[in-house]
């Protein structure tokens, strides 16, 4: 085929293109991620009674600004991700940073404690429920970022993948959260950012083949 | 001629295409044309491939810029964007053929499609072969719409469905060739 009779063809009937559509995409796939995932929650351990009556402890706002944070930094990440280019260091470095405040919060927290407390503190309740749910939740929301991942052009897939599954993960761990009340911060930090990290280094993994065009 | 100096202009070009004007469209993409044609001949010189995978990768790399032309940004240059994806068809060309990154020597800085390069040959790309593995109604549609050229609402009426199902055939069989195209050459 010659070249020009290529151009020729893409340009016949040449139809106009709105900007935003792909925002739009990966903010849908977002929020029907997030809906599966808490659906499915309810499915596994039913209604979180404490959760909906308002019992929110310290500790649980934290949690959840950990995980959302993770999650805002991580789609605002995606969004750039998903066109052709470099998108930019500065949620990544959010992210480190976020992960790395969780992780050093949990490490002072059991300095802070007595020795003999180490035990009950990192292996608190449910937490093998952290590591086997927070994957399963973060299945959802992760096939339905790639479905939208997979409308743009993403350039450099791991590191897409990778943040696709981190996205998938926190939303995972913060609709888990709402389920699991109690724990100590080196047990979220622990229990939900280990699950978190695995979900983005399978999303690393995949991302590769999933996302290739 | 750098094409970095021509952002302005090939800029404009690009978003009065995104906005529908086909002469612009295909003078954008004929004038990128040239430029891929240098930076792909350049690379696969290095591994001992000639101007026909050149142009080869020439027509998927314009395949890819035009079926995913809506993850442009209007707000930011295109120059970057027209490069990554030469990039990412480069590499994904090279790992197709199981040369290395580093035998052609990409680097993130790398010269950003530098001279224009007219002399076109004839690709490897069969159209009407690459067009047979479409469904059935994907490939009328692009049939009618993007060769024989009717306009979306004749296509319609032709083909007996409505014309926003028409647009979405054409959008998705132009998605399909994009891949049938880098799928074939690995064969």
């Amino acid at each position: 085929m010659k070249t020009d009779e290529l151009i020729n063809m893409l340009g016949t009937n040449l139809e106009p293109v709105k900007g935003g559509q792909l925002r739009t995409t990966l903010m849908i796939a977002l929020g029907v991620g997030a809906v599966a995932a808490f659906c499915l929650m309810l499915v596994i351990f039913g209604l979180p009674a404490a959760a909906l009556v308002g019992e929110y402890s310290g500790l649980k706002v934290l949690v959840l600004a950990f995980t959302l944070g993770l999650a805002a930094a991580g789609a605002s990440f995606l969004i750039k991700s998903a066109r052709p280019g470099e998108p930019g260091r500065k949620p990544l470095i959010l992210i480190g940073l976020l992960l790395f405040a969780a992780l050093s919060a949990g490490l002072v927290a059991l300095i802070l404690a007595h020795p003999t407390a180490w035990g009950g503190m990192v292996f608190g309740p449910q937490w093998a429920a952290c590591l086997i749910c927070i994957p399963l939740l973060a299945a959802a929301p992760f096939a339905s970022l790639v479905w939208a991942l997979r409308k743009g052009a993403p350039t450099n897939l791991m590191r897409t993948g990778a943040v696709a599954g981190l996205v998938a993960g926190a939303l995972g761990a913060t609709v888990f959260a709402f389920h699991h009340a109690t724990g100590s911060i080196p047990f979220i930090a622990f229990w939900y950012g280990g699950p978190i990290l695995v979900c983005a280094v399978v999303g690393a993994i995949l991302g590769p083949r999933l996302l290739r065009w | 001629m750098d094409m970095r100096s021509n952002e302005p202009e090939l800029r404009s070009l690009m978003l009065a295409g995104l906005d529908g004007d086909a002469a612009a469209h295909t003078a954008l993409l004929t004038r990128l044309s040239a430029y891929l044609r240098a930076y792909f001949k350049t690379h696969l010189a290095r591994i001992g491939r000639g101007p026909a995978d050149a142009e080869d990768l020439v027509q998927e790399t314009l395949i890819a810029l035009h079926a995913r032309r809506h993850t442009y940004d209007r707000s930011q240059p295109l120059t970057p964007w027209v490069y990554a994806i030469a990039r990412y068809r480069l590499v994904d060309f090279l790992r197709r053929s199981k040369a290395s990154v580093t035998d052609v020597a990409i680097d993130e800085a790398d010269e950003v499609l530098a001279e224009g390069d007219p002399s076109s040959v004839e690709s490897g790309l069969d159209l009407q072969k690459l067009m047979a593995q479409l469904t059935p109604k994907t490939r009328q549609a692009i049939q009618l719409v993007k060769l024989d050229g009717w306009s979306v609402s004749e296509a319609a009426t032709r083909s007996g469905v409505s014309p926003s199902a028409i647009k979405v055939a054409v959008h998705r069989g132009l998605r399909a060739l994009s891949r049938l195209a880098t799928q074939r050459s690995s064969s």
